[in-house]
């Protein structure tokens, strides 16, 4: 039998609200499918899965609110029947055993008075809080996951599906970013690099490209910086990785890409194995999720998959943007304001649109040379963009 | 197709894309991106959406022609001509 989870969608996600089920029992699930919409800091997110199968249970009453990691559903890989395997969720299944009173647990009076009254194992549990307190809200998702064959809708309003005004949906996706970013600042040792890459051709191709086009097919330029840097990262898998117990490199190059909100934060969806997809595919890409990152409705792989990360400051703005890692990812790429400049090139002095371009690195994944050079060839590839 | 229907047009696209803003309020010579703090990835959507609507197609060369509402109305009356 295949659990499944709470997903994490994030190094700062603690936990999500299950909003509403996508599939009941008896419905067959192929990868990609949406299976469940849950509520977080990052909006309302589509969840997909990564197995096949049956759905045997859904083990989580909409409306609950649980931590990552959560069994939410129980899902047959061969069709099993329904009644197979319910004790997968043996650690938070009720007992009629007496309730073990371990000394040295860590839990709070009233999540311990709250167990009592509901004849819920203490030891059973697994504690979110500090140092795996059990918190009161752990001691009630057990309770509600047990009463969860009935309709148990819990009063707290913790537990109620958020309808979130603007404003706290804001304010939660700032609490998101304060998480992440002081995460990384805290744990990553940064190391900064900085390269003006002339973009004169890459912009003559662009115009040249989209003057053939429709309006709706135009390119930006930013679809073209985001294929250089799927093609050059080919060459540099170590940036291309996460840390996490060491160094882990990942085959897929999910590009994370920085969307400011216009009330405030950012969201940063992934454009999924973006080494696979051409300019335009990735313009596409763009097209579907810039504007779905805006209105908070992104999809689970899109929020948790990203391998390394672009932020863009674009036309107008600052000229350089040295960005804050996203852990577990090691590596992020800056592309700064582009503008018209003196250049000099083999003695000869003329104007060409330059862009600053920023990496900064993890020191505990690669050194200033990597980074060194992964500029270089991005700026290679920039000055054939036909190649691209 | 007169000035005002123009502009009426153009202010509901733009709102559309930020809806957070009040292009209405724009001054005839104001530059409408900076003032409405729009990306260039929504001032792309802004295109589509006027050649969509109005049926006009401006190319990339022209963007610079089109930066304030006075230009863009005029610009759309010669182009609709």
């Amino acid at each position: 039998m295949i659990e499944f989870q709470m997903p994490s969608l994030g190094a700062d996600m603690e936990d999500g609200t299950l909003v509403e089920w996508k599939k009941k029992p008896g419905d067959t699930l192929k990868r990609g499918d949406i299976i469940a919409e849950v509520e977080t800091q990052k909006g309302l997110i589509e969840i997909e899965v990564f197995d096949e199968g049956i759905i045997s249970e859904l083990l989580i009453p909409e409306g609950v609110k649980v931590p990552v990691g959560t069994v939410m559903a129980l899902i047959s890989p061969t069709g099993e029947t329904l009644e197979a395997k319910k004790e997968a969720v043996i650690d938070i299944q009720p007992t009629e055993e007496k309730i073990i009173e371990n000394r040295n647990l860590k839990i709070s009076p009233l999540a311990r008075r709250i167990a009592s009254d509901h004849n819920i194992n203490l030891s059973l549990l697994k504690g979110t809080g500090p140092d795996g307190a059990i918190t009161k809200e752990d001691v009630e998702i057990a309770i509600a996951l047990r009463d969860n064959k009935s309709e148990a809708k819990i009063k707290e309003p913790g537990f109620e599906p958020k309808k979130e005004t603007n404003t706290a949906a804001i304010e939660a996706i700032r609490s998101a970013i304060a998480a992440a970013v002081s995460k990384s600042n805290r744990e990553i040792p940064h190391y900064y690099l900085e390269k003006k890459i002339d973009l004169t051709k890459a912009l003559a191709w662009l115009l040249e490209a989209n003057s053939q086009r429709p309006v709706k097919k135009r390119l930006l330029p930013i679809a073209i910086l985001i294929k250089a840097v799927a093609k050059t990262l080919l060459e540099f898998p170590d940036l291309n990785a996460i840390w996490e117990n060491g160094l882990q490199p990942k085959k897929e190059i999910n590009i994370g890409f920085v969307v400011s909100l216009r009330s405030g934060g950012v969201m940063v969806p992934a454009i999924l194995q973006a080494e696979t997809k051409n300019v335009d595919a990735i313009m596409e890409t763009l097209n579907d999720i810039i504007p779905r990152a805006r209105a908070l409705k992104l999809r689970s792989s899109e929020l948790s998959g990203s391998t390394i990360t672009i932020t863009n400051i674009g036309e107008g703005g600052a000229d350089t943007v040295f960005g804050v890692i996203y852990p577990p990812q090691v590596a992020l790429i800056g592309f700064g304001n582009s503008s018209e400049q003196p250049f000099a090139e083999n003695g000869m002095l003329g104007i060409r649109h330059v862009l600053n371009v920023t990496l900064a690195g993890d020191h505990r994944a690669t050194d200033g040379l990597t980074g060194s050079r992964f500029l270089s060839s991005l700026d290679k590839h920039l000055q054939k963009p036909e190649l691209l | 197709m007169t000035d005002d229907a123009i502009k009426t047009a153009i202010f509901q696209l733009l709102k559309h894309i930020a809806p957070d803003t009040e292009p209405s309020q724009l001054k005839p010579d104001e530059n409408i991106r900076e003032t409405l703090n729009i990306d260039s990835f929504d001032t792309l959507q802004f295109i589509i959406a006027l050649n969509e609507i109005l049926g006009i197609e401006i190319p990339e060369q022209d963007y610079g022609k089109i930066t304030t509402i006075q230009n863009l109305v005029s610009y759309i009356r010669d182009k609709k001509k």
